[in-house]
């Protein structure tokens, strides 16, 4: 526990040279970090000035109404590696789906990160929040809006991870049997990183939270709430069969010569267009290959309501200059944290467990 | 565990070749008119190949086409990266690998020899401190 502590107190350049990590070993990682975050190379000598002196931030990991997908994601992130990233650089003190702890314990080790990080940790949620029914998704007895609304309450920041976080997603579908809505239809007092995707591309979901440790402040971001640096332009846009598109060459079914020559995937549904991603330059699989790449219109994953916009198989019937959204993006620099770090709840540990409602099973058979 | 790269993958194309989405081209012009600029003032510049819409066979064919030069360099820190002069002299590739051998960034330095090539001051400082301890153990 005090090696936890005297660790905690560590900047991360103090530890990584107490692990016996050179200089070029440290530039290296800066340079892997600047490559995850979009950053031209260009900035790596200012993200070692950072990365330095930054300290691990206490992240508290809330799943809610999702599948599993977002955290499967990020467990099989790799650069500069999730490891390194999680137990090195930032404290992951809760994570129900990943930790031992279960029950009373996780939710103990929960509220003492809260409290002992008032105001500065960091909450990342995936799953959406229904609402018609606290039942339909409770963890320890505790409904998934009260345990949003007390763990942000200290926050100094919420990322919502996956689409379902992000715009409802999945659950949020026609005709959304258990009221699901995003996390930002909650918090509305803190600032929140959308990271859509479903699931998201994890060197996304790591390079927010790398972004945070090496400058303190939140990327900068969209009208839908998500990081420009991954989210600024569209499939599309980046999409390597692009020239194919201009001129106007286009596979009409997966097995036609124009499929097997990588034309166009338009025709068969490709939602690229209207779809803002990483995925395109990011790839899937350490970096191995894409939808698009592998033969597959993009669904529009990161979209929201994606999953209500028509068959994935149908072709979009708009022109392309009709598509190609002009997103109103808050420019400037990343949102800063200081204000809403000033603004705290300074709810405590014994105010927080005294504050739980627990539902019960008669709560899941009452009509919502 | 079977690592993703240790799996056999196909490639199937009608000519029986990788099809090339002309990607390499216009990062070779990129690369020329920063050789130019580092000839004619120095100015050194690092070109990210991640970020890039690269189809398959793009990167493959860029590498091919810089070819390689006299200078390899293979360095261990933070698991392996290799380095290595391309056949256009102040033009380096640097790959960085991971522990666990899987890429972590890819980059096109220009320049006389990539930054982290070069003995680190913080590095040396600590250098001179390990063999003063040694020199005082005799
Ligand atoms: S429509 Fe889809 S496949 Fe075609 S260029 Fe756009 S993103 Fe790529
Ligand atoms: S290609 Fe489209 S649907 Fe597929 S992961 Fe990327 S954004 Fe999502």
């Amino acid at each position: 526990m005090a090696d936890d502590r005297k660790k905690l107190s560590m900047t991360l350049g103090e530890s990584l040279r107490q692990q016996g990590v050179s200089r070029r070993g440290f530039l290296k990682y800066c340079a892997a970090t600047a490559s995850m975050m979009a950053l031209p190379p260009t900035m790596v000598p200012a993200i070692a000035q950072a990365l330095e002196k930054a300290k691990r931030p206490s992240v508290i990991w809330l799943s809610f109404q999702e599948c599993t997908g977002c955290t499967e994601s990020l467990t099989r992130s790799h650069s500069p590696s999730v490891e390194n990233l999680i137990f090195d650089h930032i404290s992951l003190d809760y994570h129900h789906t990943l930790q031992v702890a279960s029950g009373d314990a996780a939710e103990a080790a929960r509220e003492a990160a809260m409290h002992e990080n008032e105001g500065k940790y960091i909450v990342v949620v995936d799953g959406s929040i229904p609402l018609a029914n606290p039942g339909y998704s409770s963890i320890a007895g505790i409904s998934n809006l009260q345990m949003l609304e007390e763990t942000v309450a200290g926050a100094a920041a919420v990322v919502a991870v996956g689409s379902c976080a992000a715009f409802g997603g999945l659950p949020h579908a026609n005709p959304n049997p258990t009221g699901a809505v995003s996390v930002g239809e909650i918090v509305k007092d803190k600032p929140v990183v959308n990271v859509s995707g479903c699931p998201p591309i994890p060197t996304v979901i790591t390079g927010v939270l790398a972004h945070f440790l090496t400058f303190g402040s939140l990327p900068e971001l969209d009208a839908l709430g998500r990081p420009m640096v991954f989210f600024g332009q569209s499939i599309h846009d980046r999409c390597y069969r692009r020239p194919f598109y201009d001129k106007g060459l286009f596979a009409e079914t997966f097995d036609d010569e124009g499929a097997r020559k990588g034309w166009c995937l338009f025709r068969l549904g490709c939602k690229g267009p209207m779809t803002y991603n990483a995925c395109a330059t990011a790839k899937w699989n350490q970096g191995t290959s894409w939808p698009v790449e592998s033969g597959h219109g993009c669904l529009g994953c990161s979209e929201p309501d994606f999953w209500d916009a028509g068959g994935f198989y149908n072709a979009l019937s708009i022109p392309d200059s009709d598509l190609t959204r002009k997103t109103g993006y808050v420019v400037g620099a990343g949102v800063a944290l200081g204000a809403a770090a000033g603004a705290l709840n300074r709810s405590t540990r014994a105010k927080a467990a005294a504050k739980h409602e627990t539902v019960t099973i008669d709560d899941l058979d009452k009509k919502s | 565990m079977q690592r993703l790269q240790d799996i056999a993958i196909k490639v199937e194309s009608p000519e029986g070749v990788q099809a090339s989405h002309g990607n390499a081209l216009p990062i070779l012009h990129e690369i020329l008119h920063a050789l130019q600029r580092f000839s004619t003032e120095g100015e050194q510049s690092c070109i990210d190949l991640r970020s890039l819409p690269f189809g398959p066979g793009d990167e493959e064919e860029l590498l091919r086409l810089l070819g390689r030069g006299e200078i390899n360099v293979t360095m261990d820190a933070l698991g392996e990266s290799t380095i290595w002069e391309t056949a256009f002299s102040g033009v380096w590739i640097v790959d960085h690998r991971n522990a666990e051998g899987e890429p972590v960034a890819l980059q096109i330095e220009i320049g006389p020899v990539p930054q982290i090539v070069f003995s680190q001051q913080e590095d040396i400082v600590d250098a001179i401190d390990r063999l003063e301890a040694q020199l005082n153990d005799h």
